[in-house]
């Protein structure tokens, strides 16, 4: 079971207020995504429900119990790091098997343990090695046993993956949403990848300094942000904004809409704009094209769009997909 | 070009190396020179350097005269004595003040080594009335207890700064693990600090063993180390330069034996934060 429930939670360091009072339900296992820029306290908010930081105020649940006050060791919960923070003194085997040593769960039963997470984990060849002697995401790897053989309530992953190479990144990802297949066990990952959040969550938290600007699954947030920041921050390329006249004509202070919702044409459409940049990826073509009033735009087309840099082209809003914000960011 | 030049400076740093540790050195060898002369020769001008009549009757007359054995067993107790229970004060201190530092942290730290700079023979009267009223005067636990004290700040210090060296996310992840505070500083903290605990050790054994104010103050016979020893040679009966040199000679030996094996890890624990 892991269920956690934040209420009312508080977070200062000093005077610097790091997160004002925020609730936020988990259910059991849920593979949550904690998602923001950097400085956004997504972290911080990790390391409270881990307990290695206390709270300022308010309650931390887990399953029920109140575990506000309960050292770490105790809340039944694993966590990889973003520097894996192996034992390196320790052999795989007994990095895998410290937790269990720990509970002084007994040895048989240990390394029945620890040979079936290293079987998962592809590990089985480099038992007796020393952290030091692996790669990059074989160390993660470990990391990710260390915290499955005690079979915790949930897992805290701080950006795991920010360490690895792109192509590993990849893989590491497929493999964690695996994992949380196969367990079901309730996942709170800390990231500022929003393609990581997108692709792995059930239920993605877009946090913004300290508060939770919008919590929903993947495609609610991609479809329906409740604000500009949300709108913003979630997709990629980022979505245009526009103000001002053109904005006027939909009823909003601020209007967006996505790169892939914009309709290209070299003949006719609703603003005429120079090609400044065209980034050519195979699959799909990105423009960065300068309309008169307006920042540049950016425009996704499938394929080859057989348009180069200094192109005039024409650009039109798919009505549907339009955005609208208030003054405030919020949206109409 | 660049390379002569670079060939000559290093020929120019080796002369000088080899200068400064030559002189270093020579006194050391000269009081073992000196070890193996008669009297007479000891004190001959112009000095003899390897041409002179060796002999070990120094050694015999030294050996009957006192009890090195009793002196050697007082030296090892006191400075691996000392060294010990300030490592078990100061794993503890360094500990809490690399991972859990408070707002004044820092200034108990300066404090520390500021105590290192007050001269020892300002505390001497203090000190030697405590131990005399206590009964600690020419005991080995007594001079335990004032070598840990002198050296507890170097010791601090210097696992301080190992301490600091290991990332905090470990620590956290022993803790996320189930590891109590015990287990944390038994199972993860020490092992990993475990080439800086015994450059430590080292370090702190030799300063013991060489230090020579508060052991020649505070003893008399029965605790007295290998230098009181060296010193019982030196005043009373004028100056035997032989004796005094064998004398020497016996005192040093076991540390810089123990300096020659160990100076790998001293160097090595010594620039642990620096070359990494």
């Amino acid at each position: 079971m892991g269920k956690i429930s934040l209420k009312n939670v508080t977070k200062a360091f000093g005077e610097a207020m790091v997160i004002p009072s925020l609730d936020l339900e988990i259910e059991d296992g849920e593979f949550v995504v904690f998602v923001g820029p950097s400085g956004c306290g997504k972290s911080t908010l990790l390391r409270l429900i881990a307990g290695l930081e206390d709270v300022t105020s308010g309650v931390i649940e887990i399953d029920g119990r109140d575990a506000t006050e309960v050292p770490p060791a105790r809340r039944g919960l694993a966590m990889v790091f973003q520097s894996y923070a192996l034992y390196p003194h320790m052999s795989v085997r007994k990095n895998i098997a410290f937790p269990l040593k720990m509970a002084k769960m007994d040895a048989a039963e240990q390394e029945r343990r620890v040979t079936s997470a290293a079987k998962i984990l592809n590990l089985t060849d480099y038992l007796d090695r020393r952290p030091g002697q692996l790669s990059g995401g074989q160390r993660q790897r470990v990391a990710i046993g260390r915290a499955i053989v005690r079979e915790p309530a949930a897992f805290l992953f701080d950006e795991p993956l920010s360490n690895l190479d792109a192509a590993l990144r990849v893989n590491m990802r497929l493999e964690i949403s695996e994992l949380h297949q196969s367990l079901a066990t309730t996942m709170i990952y800390v990231t500022h990848d929003q393609v990581e959040a997108m692709t792995m969550a059930d239920k993605i938290v877009v946090l913004h300094a300290g508060r939770i600007e919008q919590v929903g699954s993947p495609l609610d947030l991609y479809r329906s942000p409740a604000n500009r920041f949300v709108a913003g921050f979630i997709g990629s390329p980022k979505m245009n904004f526009i103000s001002g006249a053109e904005a006027g004509k939909h009823g909003a202070h601020t209007i967006g809409i996505r790169p892939e919702h914009l309709a290209l044409s070299t003949t006719e459409g609703a603003w005429q704009g120079k090609v400044a940049v065209a980034e050519h990826l195979g699959s799909d073509t990105f423009l960065y094209v300068n309309v008169n009033g307006m920042d540049p735009l950016t425009v996704r087309t499938q394929g080859e769009a057989g348009i180069h840099h200094g192109d005039t082209v024409y650009i039109s809003p798919d009505a549907e997909h339009l955005h609208r914000f208030d003054a405030s960011g919020k949206t109409i | 070009m660049a390379r002569r030049v670079s060939n000559r400076r290093k020929t120019l740093v080796t002369i000088v190396a080899w200068a400064v540790g030559i002189a270093i050195f020579f006194p050391i060898l000269w009081t073992i020179l000196t070890s193996f002369k008669t009297e007479a020769e000891a004190i001959a001008s112009p000095p003899k350097f390897l041409f002179f009549d060796w002999t070990l009757e120094n050694y015999a007359e030294v050996n009957s005269r006192s009890n090195y054995f009793l002196h050697f067993m007082n030296s090892v107790i006191i400075s691996v004595g000392s060294t010990l229970l300030g490592l078990a004060i100061a794993i503890p201190a360094a500990w809490s003040m690399a991972f859990v530092p408070g707002k004044r942290t820092k200034d108990v730290l300066m404090w520390m080594l500021s105590t290192k700079m007050l001269p020892p023979v300002g505390v001497l009267i203090p000190i030697y009335l405590l131990f005399r009223d206590s009964g600690l005067l020419d005991t080995r636990l007594g001079l335990v207890i004032v070598l840990t004290l002198i050296n507890l700040p170097i010791i601090v210090w210097m696992l301080f700064t190992y301490f600091k060296e290991i990332p905090g996310e470990i620590l956290e992840a022993a803790r996320m693990d189930g590891a109590g505070l015990w287990e944390e500083v038994v199972h993860v903290l020490t092992p990993m600090a475990v080439p800086g605990i015994a450059s430590t050790l080292l370090l702190n054994i030799i300063l013991a063993w060489n230090e020579a104010f508060w052991t020649l103050n505070l003893t008399a016979a029965k605790a007295a180390p290998l230098t009181a020893f060296i010193a019982s040679y030196s005043s009373p009966e004028g100056l035997f330069y032989a004796k005094l040199s064998a004398a020497s000679t016996l005192a040093i030996a076991p540390i810089l034996v123990l300096g020659w094996f160990s100076q790998k890890q001293l160097v090595r624990g010594l620039t642990f934060g620096a070359v990494k």
